[in-house]
């Protein structure tokens, strides 16, 4: 996760890392076989992709190393029967206990440089790790954070609010609105906190699935006011992306973007759910395509050893939200 | 309060001030399908606040091994959440076995089983039925309980109940 190397030795590293950087294009999401359960022993099963279209994996699956499965008593749960194929990851969770479960991956990284001995130097791995390991008063430091997180609630019985309570680390939604009590028709209050202080003036998009049989994104926006709260009405019942991103420092956008663009150039790092870590890179498939390799727009262009480090904080945050019928 | 009425009063009165029956009739449309199981069916009572006041009947298959017949509850999804998801199951006097299409008659009188504490007011009743590996379908009939005469309300599905009738008798 973490490495401290020069220019001239990490050019292939670099080109490794620089992959998730473009995955960013895309969107992120676990997608549960349901939210609503009932029933004596109910299961789940999750599928966690990185795709264009919602919700088809049909371009990455999602690493499943920083999966946390949180249990109505707020205990771990185990995710089960875990597999990543070309296309998706996959996993079970066996719902042994009534109530509300969150099923979480979520992400911290700290990219740095900075000048050593006149050397210039390169730095990424967990916030941890960055205090015991970059000199505090290295000349020339500049340092990115971003955290993302990739989020889904699934209910057994009655919904409960144990796991709904917010860890205080990057973007996160602290619900009002139960996620697993959205109804068509209705309104929904959502949330965010950012490092657990309510994130005010912040773009959250709903994305409505099935986008392969529609012309239109059909995007839903909001802005949320200064106690980080946005209420909505989904018009339609359905499997919505809900995403939200902040981003101080280096280049901003407002919003979600409307559609990838043609070429799959990051137009939104801060855009996007976690960042896949450098362990990225050995899953990527043989036959994927230049978009994946650095393609045009895509990270190549900034030549090895010379990406530069964008100071500043960004958090993502992405759940799948089932909106049932009336 | 009416318990304070001048006996004389009471007397011309035939029947106890607040005894009433409510009788609903709904029908399981008979369906040619590849493949048919019987629905399941909840019918319920609600306030004028939408709240659920009664669960009259839940059928779903209560005799399967291991309460398996409960995993596909939800599926009733409306009452799911009104209630359903509150409710331990079974519950005696209203769940009950799945049944075959056709019409079928339930009668529940004031003062008794679900309607023992029912207050005078406006009322919905709802019948929601939802078919494995078909659809789901909700009626809904506004009454007013108790009724100084027989009054009758109907409603009539389209897929999956058939005509619902409530009638409301001193």
């Amino acid at each position: 996760m973490r490495r401290t190397f020069t220019l001239a030795a990490g050019a292939a590293l670099v080109a490794a890392i620089s992959l998730p950087i473009t995955l960013h294009a895309h969107r992120q999401w676990l997608f549960p076989s349901a939210t609503v359960l009932s029933g004596s022993d109910p299961w789940v099963t999750v599928d966690a992709a990185i795709s264009n279209d919602l919700f088809y994996f049909e371009h990455f699956p999602m690493r499943l190393d920083n999966l946390v499965v949180t249990a109505p008593d707020g205990t771990s749960a185990k995710a089960e029967n875990a597999s990543t194929g070309r296309y998706r990851s996959t996993f079970d969770v066996h719902l042994t206990q009534k109530g509300t479960y969150k099923i979480a991956v979520a992400n911290n990284q700290v990219a740095a440089s900075y000048t050593e001995n006149g050397q210039p130097k390169q730095w990424r791995g967990t916030p941890d790790a960055f205090a015991k390991e970059v000199p505090a008063g290295a000349a020339d430091l500049k340092v990115s954070r971003t955290s993302g997180r990739v989020e889904v609630f699934v209910t057994s019985g009655s919904p409960s609010d144990t796991v709904l309570k917010t860890t205080g680390v990057g973007l996160e939604l602290a619900p009002v609105t139960h996620p697993n009590d959205l109804v068509a028709g209705e309104a929904a209050t959502f949330a965010f906190v950012l490092d657990g202080k309510p994130a005010a003036n912040l773009a959250v998009t709903l994305i409505p699935g099935g986008i392969r049989y529609r012309d239109t994104l059909g995007e839903i926006k909001a802005t949320t006011d200064k106690d980080g709260k946005v209420t909505v009405t989904l018009p339609e019942p359905g499997m919505y992306w809900l995403n939200a991103s902040y981003s101080e420092g280096g280049p901003t956008r407002q919003g979600p973007p409307s559609a990838p663009s043609p070429d799959g150039e990051p137009q939104d790092r801060q855009r996007g759910g976690p960042s896949l870590t450098e362990q990225a890179a050995p899953q990527q498939p043989p036959t994927a395509g230049p978009r994946a390799q650095g393609g045009p727009g895509g990270p190549g262009r900034m030549g090895p050893g010379n990406r530069p480090i964008v100071p500043g904080r960004r958090a993502s945050y992405v759940a799948t939200l089932e909106v049932l019928p009336q | 309060m009416r318990r304070w009425l001048p006996v004389a009063m009471a007397g011309v009165m035939t029947t106890p001030v607040l005894a009433a029956d409510l009788n609903v009739s709904l029908e399981i449309p008979r369906l040619n399908v590849a493949e048919y199981h019987r629905p399941y069916v909840a019918v319920w009572i609600e306030g004028a606040d939408s709240k659920v006041v009664t669960n009259l009947a839940v059928w779903y298959e209560v005799k399967k091994p291991n309460a398996e017949g409960t995993k596909w509850l939800k599926d009733i999804r409306a009452w799911w959440r009104k209630s359903g998801r509150d409710l331990k199951v079974p519950v005696d006097g209203v769940t009950g076995a799945t049944r075959p299409a056709g019409q079928h008659s339930l009668t529940f009188s004031s003062g008794k089983g679900p309607l023992a504490s029912l207050a005078p007011g406006s009322y919905t009743l709802i019948v929601e039925a939802a078919r494995e590996v078909g659809g789901r379908e909700l009626l809904r009939v506004p009454f007013q309980w108790p009724a100084t005469s027989a009054v009758t309300a109907k409603a009539q599905g389209t897929h999956e109940l058939g005509a619902l009738t409530v009638t409301v008798t001193p």
